[in-house]
């Protein structure tokens, strides 16, 4: 009977992070097999950190265009990034998700732009902020990423700064 | 209303500057949404729920923020940023603010 106890207790977490182990890679691989097939495409319409239009774009019509995503990490890597805690050093767990969050944010400003008929993205801002979660201490890791900027409808296509 | 977050209208001039004009507003998330994020939070994975919280969070600041642009009689805002800060455990500020001005 104890030991019916004892395994209940150790083994439904080690459960729970067996299935967050598979789940969250596979989320992951996921995300990023769309990432990269989504970044193919949006290719074609350039997103600068300019503060300003280019000299030679003509510019027939700009407004705000946004993207924004939250992302949360998956149990395990939760687990394994609060150990990484207790010796310090690269926590490969959270610089995924960043890249994963960013991306995203940029893949869904430059869809919005596009969908707008916009052609360019000039002064691309990236804001990140956490999002709260439950209980304290407990490090939700889930992460919401803006990415917003000025759309642009021009006259040409942009080529080279003078095209 | 035109927004920008550069520093001008591209290909038009600003002829009139009407100063700051800003819009919030303070969220807090719903027991639904948080069931369902909680679960997420094991497998891992995009938070839907939260991504549409937090953008019309920030589409109603910026509403807000046109509102009081169109007040002062502007017919762009330039130079716009947004600002995000918790509050408390569950509720955030979605902030919006630039210069409105009267372009051409």
């Amino acid at each position: 009977m104890q030991g019916l106890g004892a395994l209940i207790q150790l083994g439904l977490p080690l459960l729970l992070l067996v299935v967050a182990y598979f789940t969250g890679s596979f989320v992951e691989r996921r995300h990023y097999a769309s990432i990269r097939r989504r970044e193919q495409r949006a290719r074609r319409l350039p997103v600068l950190a300019f503060r300003d239009v280019p000299p030679g774009w003509e510019v027939q019509e700009a407004a705000l265009v946004t993207g924004t995503v939250v992302i949360s990490l998956d149990h395990f890597k939760r687990f394994l990034a609060n150990l990484r805690n207790l010796v310090g050093g690269r926590v490969v767990a959270y610089e995924s998700l960043l890249d994963r969050a960013r991306r995203e944010a940029i893949l869904r400003l430059q869809e919005s732009a596009f969908e707008a008929g916009f052609r360019a993205v000039v002064n691309l801002r990236l804001e990140g902020f956490q999002v709260a979660g439950q209980g304290e201490g407990r490090g939700t890791a889930a992460v919401e990423v803006v990415a917003y900027g000025t759309g642009l409808r021009l006259a040409r296509a942009p080529g080279g700064p003078e095209a | 209303m035109i927004l920008t977050n550069t520093e001008n209208v591209p290909g038009r001039k600003i002829v009139e500057f009407f100063g700051v004009v800003t819009g919030s507003t303070v969220r807090a998330k719903h027991i639904g949404k948080d069931i369902l994020a909680g679960l997420k939070n094991i497998v891992g994975g995009e938070l839907k729920g939260y991504t549409e919280l937090l953008q019309e969070a920030r589409t109603e600041a910026t509403e807000r923020m046109v509102a009081q642009a169109k007040s002062v009689g502007a017919n762009a805002v330039v130079n716009v940023r947004f600002a995000t800060s918790s509050i408390a455990a569950g509720a955030a500020e979605l902030f919006a603010y630039g210069t409105a001005v009267r372009v051409e």
